[in-house]
């Protein structure tokens, strides 16, 4: 299970086992192909969250979500997506038109069309309710390459909101915690930000969205493959107060947690702060210090420096 | 949780490093008792604040770390058995047994829940009456008063299908045998904050007597941290050996005393082996005879085992405050988080797992 936490031992899967036998171009969330005159991108992604209805979304907006933000961060405005259904012998209609029903409402504001798609069923016991894969295509909408290569020293980072509260709203609707006050999932659509960036004139170098293994996770998967020496500021990452408070009793880190609607994007020196203000809640929260092995340190609050890793697995509650 | 800011401020932070370093005219070893006190140590990089000589070791605060491999084998082998579900705590279901752990005998069929709370596990119990339901009560005495009162609970319902594998350790005894050992080089204690808001802190009292070591209870946050030390500090420095307490905005001398009261009526100390470290008298804690049909080593009449350590592994040191993670020539090579040796290296509480997480770049 622990290959599935967006950590180290994800890492190794990816690069050990399918880079190897399948050898993509190049390693982003979306590939960029071309048609003609046309610059396409290209993507799929899979989800199995359990519970499949959380505090501020379901598994059908975060397919529509996930997959067309994939999209945004390699630059282009999605156009049209597919969906696949596996769905668990027994699964009730209601519970699937509800979701269904959530896919097109999703699709409808992010401005997306989903245009075909497949359904199986398994035997009972043989999934987990539902999963459900959606693949995307979109267009670029800018001339460059929008990828880790082109990220240089003095790149200041960027990350457009406050970070962990997916993972929280979905970890307290799985085990029932509550909180003082419900927290909400941040599952959004964030094509029109970060594209929003690009057409103000913000020279962006390289976008990712956060997804499982948090901000942490992201830059580090940046820096490596850059090369590039990157130092984050853990006072200036937005972290709401409900999450922060969530993390303490919960023993987790709010750098390593999911979310589904923010993305960081490291933006040419100078750029940073007005791409923060062109994103509501964004912050600079970092920038890269030169060429490197791909280290991050983390500021603290008290001043002193540590270096981020990437987890080996998934966060599990603490004891005491 | 706004009030933590307070306590994370750089400012105030840096004034007591600096009241520190004016403090300290010679080297000094100083255990922190706790994991969590660790984790924060390394997490906000405390160590780069403190002047060169005084030097921080690890204890035994990490209850995960010093469950002896035989419960945790008892524990998969329970899981196993048809018809029972093992609750945990999710840090325990990643360290290793003597052949596997909890996570990776899931994966095989085994039944495992990770619980938030023992009377989650009570929950269960009632809902699945036709299964056992076993709890693994792991933990200081910060976490005992929550599985007596879920044991408490599961007689009030009626339940006969309940019961907990007690893994539940004690910090005096320990600290104890750590002080009292004649290799013991600790000058210095800070006592886990949590645990004393339970048990308070009298028990401390005899220890810094005996054996010349001033304790400080102290709590877990950077400032508390840092003037825990500079408590400690100042005691070393003008030869003083007492119990202080840092933490008083938790913790009373005399600690909790209705959770103290129900302990005391429901378990009784006993013999106990700490992973790495031995047999430690009087160290466990076990259901007193009255409460004794929630002991789930009874109800399925468990055998008793022993089992080696892997001989590579320093675990044993390492909580004894004897040796760094860092000089373990496996650390980072033979054990990572991904394949442990060691408790340590996967518990979140444990110190390997601070020092491979939040100080590799720096060794």
């Amino acid at each position: 299970m622990a290959h599935g936490g967006g950590g180290r031992l994800m890492r190794e899967l990816i690069e050990q086992l399918f880079a190897v036998r399948l050898a993509p171009e190049h390693e982003t969330d979306a590939a960029v192909i071309s048609l003609g005159s046309k610059r396409l991108a290209f993507t799929t992604d899979s989800f199995v969250v359990s519970p499949l209805f959380f505090p501020g979304g379901d598994i059908g907006s975060l397919a529509v979500h996930g997959t067309v933000n994939d999209l945004a961060m390699a630059g282009a405005e999605p156009v049209a997506l597919s969906a696949a259904f596996i769905l668990e012998e027994g699964l009730e209609m209601e519970t699937l038109g509800r979701i269904v029903d959530s896919m097109a409402e999703a699709a409808r504001r992010a401005g997306v069309r989903i245009a075909t798609g497949d359904t199986k069923v398994v035997e009972r016991g043989r999934a987990d309710g539902l999963y459900l894969t959606t693949t995307g295509i979109g267009v670029l909408i800018h001339e460059g390459e929008l990828a880790p290569w082109r990220v240089a020293g003095g790149d200041e980072i960027v990350v457009s909101g406050d970070i962990g509260r997916h993972g929280i709203a979905v970890m307290s609707a799985r085990e029932g915690l509550a909180f003082e006050s419900e927290i909400v999932s941040d599952s959004a659509p964030v094509h029109r930000e970060a594209l929003g960036l690009l057409e103000n004139g913000i020279r962006v170098h390289c976008m990712r969205d956060l997804t499982r293994g948090g901000l942490a996770s992201a830059v580090i998967e940046i820096a490596r493959a850059a090369r590039a020496a990157v130092e984050l500021d853990e006072a200036r990452i937005p972290v709401r107060e409900d999450v922060r408070a969530a993390c303490e009793l919960l023993g987790f880190d709010p750098l390593y947690v999911a979310n589904e609607g923010r993305f960081a994007a490291f933006v040419a020196a100078g750029d940073g702060e007005r791409a923060a203000a062109l994103l509501p809640g964004g912050a600079v929260i970092g920038k890269v210090t030169g060429k490197g092995a791909g280290v991050v340190t983390l500021r603290s609050v008290i001043g002193a420096t540590r270096v981020l890793d990437l987890l080996s697995g998934e966060q599990l509650p603490r004891i005491c | 949780m706004k009030h933590l800011d307070e306590y994370r401020d750089a400012g105030r932070a840096r004034a007591l490093a600096g009241a520190i370093a004016r403090a300290v005219t010679r080297p000094w070893r100083i255990m922190e008792i706790c994991g969590g006190q660790t984790h924060a140590i390394l997490r906000f990089g405390l160590d780069q604040l403190l002047p060169p000589g005084l030097d921080l070791v690890h204890g035994p605060g990490c209850p995960v770390c010093v469950t002896p491999l035989e419960l945790i084998d008892r524990a998969i082998e329970l899981a196993c058995m048809p018809g029972v579900v093992l609750a945990s705590f999710g840090d325990m279901l990643r360290v290793p047994g003597s052949r596997t752990d909890l996570l990776a005998a899931r994966a095989r069929g085994a039944t495992v829940a990770m619980v938030y709370s023992p009377l989650d596990a009570v929950r269960m119990a009632e809902e699945k009456q036709d299964q056992q339901i076993v709890f693994f009560a792991v933990g200081f005495e910060t976490t005992v008063p929550g599985v007596a009162l879920a044991v408490r609970e599961a007689r009030r319902r009626g339940l006969r299908n309940f019961s907990i594998l007690s893994a539940h350790v004690l910090v005096p005894p320990a600290l104890r045998a750590i002080l009292g050992s004649p290799s013991s080089r600790i000058q210095g204690v800070l006592a886990a904050g949590h645990v004393c808001t339970v048990e308070g802190y009298e028990d401390y009292e005899p220890l810094a007597r005996e054996f010349g070591v001033p304790v400080v209870v102290t709590g877990f946050e950077p400032v508390d941290l840092l003037q825990g030390i500079l408590m400690c500090v100042q005691q070393l420095e003008q030869g003083r050996a007492v119990v202080e307490n840092q933490y008083s905005r938790a913790v009373r001398r005399e600690g909790n005393l209705a959770a103290k009261a129900l302990v005391r009526e429901m378990f009784e100390p006993l013999d106990r082996k700490w992973r790495g470290i031995g047999v430690i008298p009087l160290s466990g804690l076990a259901l007193r005879r009255a409460w004794q049909e929630f002991d789930a080593e009874r109800r399925f009449a468990l055998p008793p085992a022993e089992v080696e350590e892997p001989a590579a592994c320093i675990s044993g040191l390492v909580l004894q405050g004897a040796k760094k993670p860092t000089e373990c020539p496996e650390f980072g090579r033979g054990c990572t988080p991904e394949r442990p040796l060691g408790a340590p290296m996967v518990s979140s509480e444990g110190a390997c797992a601070a020092y491979y997480r939040y100080s590799r770049g720096h060794v």
